[in-house]
């Protein structure tokens, strides 16, 4: 037996969102199904059945999706959805297949899923437990007929649809061997109005654009958000009193504050992967630098000091350098330093101009806008090597990358009427779609996965 | 006054010269009652007035960039020196010069590009006898066009600063 399960009522009651699973380690024989995005059709071709998730006493809850049953069905749509729409494996159901009995969530019929040419199987249980809901999740191998990992997570009944998003990145991680990304959140902002005069506003979303939440008004234009890594804060522009500042605002306090109490404009807000230092760009009499100052206050450090634009700026996944933008050669261009400033250096030779960079969560690459004639996504490494383009249309800009560095999201701007939207797009480039979002959409900013 | 003129001679020449990336030199008027009057005497502006100060410019208080650029060439220099008539004029007026961005850069360059068109206005201001003190600056980048097509002409329009005085 390679799997333990605890049951889920042994979980502390108060925890939010406790994962008490063991995963199978992947052993050799198995050949988990592992590879890049860059090829990786042997997986991407797997094809999955998803049940409905079963309960073995259909209860109401405090959540918004009914009884215990009803909430099993939304589970397993959202997990299905989840890999439908992000281009991954071959998801069937939980709709037109045949529906497990609670006692079968963790041994299924295999012969029945043979017949029905399932190389894989996803099944779940959903329990009332006091006040909130256990969730599991089970991952079956057809053909050997074996669990491949399972788990269980108890959430407070407002973050059931996490339980979706645990179990959609369990499935996906081990087939894949690529990290979770799912139980995510996304800042963006919320575009209406015309075009002389949108309405910006900052909203959040799950990374499905569920738990959709506008956060200001749109009363002061709002730009280009940064989630912070814990999720309780997020650093964004605003032109509130008029001047263009950057603010953290506190999502629990429903609160904000100034990064620096400069008079100057100050833009482009970004954090470093541990939550300690926030990168800034301000200008002084119309010159733009980049600055570092602690979260938690204190005396900025100026990092570029070079006459022009230089702007924006990322760190790499360790935090010891910061890719970043500047137009000192006459256009823009990506440059790396180090975290204090030293060896800048520029890295992008390919023609045109190269804009907002942002370093993969993995390390490995940077997206960028490049910019000849049309603007389009692209990657590149970190030492500047091959540009390869992701998008082609005529304005897309500031990728964002997701939390596993897999998949790039970034806005598109139609021509003519400047209406802008979300959209995300893999690295082979091939699979692109449009997020969907309530109202117009910019400056997406995609979070780490959840605490 | 014979140096202006000759400047304002060679302006039009340049702004033929130049056509394909800037937008004329003289704007058609814009609608509405301010703009729409002639001279500073002009029926209901007050003078000192915002809407005076319109109407004195005749339609530079705007000037206008190339692509990428922040640089004041010399017909930015005409209108930035009846500008500077009219705020010397009125000493105790105070500004606004707003910077902006055609729609083809990115958001946050393009802000930092808008501040830096603001302030080369506000510098040539300032060297014109204009107190920096009374001049501030904010960039829009690319967030408030005033020409809303997809298309050079509008794109020219766009890559502007515009001198608002406060009333």
């Amino acid at each position: 037996m390679k799997l333990l399960l605890i049951a889920p009522f042994l979980l502390a009651a108060n925890t939010v969102l406790a994962q008490t699973a063991e995963q199978t380690p992947p052993a050799a024989e198995e050949g988990g199904l592992s590879g890049s995005v860059s090829d990786e059709n042997d997986w991407q071709d797997t094809s999955i059945a998803i049940t409905d998730f079963v309960t073995d006493a259909d209860v109401p809850t405090a959540t918004n999706a009914g009884t215990t049953a009803q909430l099993g069905r939304g589970l397993s749509r959202i997990i299905a959805g989840n890999l439908r729409n992000n281009g991954l494996f071959k998801p069937t159901g939980p709709d037109g297949l045949p529906q497990p009995l609670f006692g079968e969530v963790q041994a299924p019929n295999f012969g029945l899923w043979q017949g029905r040419s399932t190389e894989m199987l996803v099944q779940g249980s959903v329990r009332a437990v006091g006040g909130q809901i256990a969730v599991g999740c089970f991952l079956f191998d057809v053909a050997l007929g074996q669990q491949l990992t399972g788990a269980t997570w108890t959430v407070a009944p407002g973050d059931w649809r996490r339980a979706a998003h645990k179990c959609s990145d369990l499935v996906y991680s081990r087939l894949s061997g690529e990290n979770p990304f799912f139980d995510s959140r996304i800042a963006y902002i919320a575009e209406t109005g015309p075009k002389s005069r949108r309405i910006k506003r900052l909203a959040v979303m799950d990374s499905d654009g569920a738990n959709h939440r506008f956060l200001t008004t749109g009363q002061a234009m709002a730009l280009t958000p940064r989630y912070s890594p814990d999720y309780k804060s997020i650093l964004y522009l605003s032109y509130l009193n008029g001047n263009p500042r950057i603010y953290v605002y506190d999502i629990a306090l429903n609160s904000q504050r100034l990064i620096t109490e400069s008079r100057n404009p100050t833009f482009a807000p970004r954090w470093s992967p541990d939550g300690r230092w926030i990168l800034y760009s301000m200008a002084i009499a119309g010159n733009t630098d980049i600055y570092r100052i602690s979260a938690l206050g204190g005396a900025s450090q100026r990092l570029t000091n070079s006459p022009g634009i230089n702007i924006g700026g990322s760190f790499s996944p360790d935090g010891s350098k910061i890719v970043f933008e500047s137009d000192r050669s006459g256009s823009q261009q990506v440059y790396v330093m180090n975290v204090d400033g030293s060896d800048q250096r520029r890295i992008s030779f390919f023609g045109g101009r190269a804009a907002t960079p942002e370093w993969s969560p993995r390390g490995d690459q940077i997206a960028f806008t490049h910019i000849a004639g049309n603007f389009r996504v692209a990657v590149m490494s970190p030492g500047g090597g091959t540009l390869r383009y992701l998008t082609d249309s005529w304005q897309d800009e500031a990728p964002s990358w997701a939390p596993n560095g897999r998949i790039i999201q970034f806005f598109r701007t139609e021509r003519g009427s400047g209406k802008a939207s979300l959209w995300q797009v893999d690295l082979t480039g091939r699979n692109e779609r449009r997020l969907p979002t309530p109202a117009d959409a910019s400056d997406p900013a995609w979070g780490p996965i959840r605490p | 006054m014979k140096r202006l003129t000759t400047l304002l001679m060679l302006t039009g020449a340049l702004g033929l010269a130049a056509c394909a990336s800037k937008p004329p030199a003289q704007l058609p008027p814009e609608p509405g009652p301010a703009s729409s009057t002639t001279n500073m005497e002009a029926q209901g502006s007050v003078p000192g007035s915002q809407a005076d100060f319109q109407a004195f410019t005749r339609g530079q208080d705007t000037i206008f960039f190339e692509t990428d650029r922040y640089n004041i060439d010399s017909e930015d220099v005409a209108a930035l020196t009846t500008q500077a008539q009219w705020l010397l004029r009125y000493q105790a007026k105070r500004a606004t010069i707003e910077g902006h961005c055609d729609e083809r850069g990115t958001r946050e360059y393009n802000l930092a590009l808008g501040e830096r068109r603001a302030n080369a206005a506000k510098s040539y201001l300032a060297s014109l006898g204009v107190d920096a003190a009374r001049l501030s600056t904010v960039s829009y980048g690319k967030e408030r066009p005033a020409a809303l097509g997809s298309d050079e002409d509008s794109w020219s329009r766009n890559r502007r600063a515009v001198t608002v005085t406060i009333d």
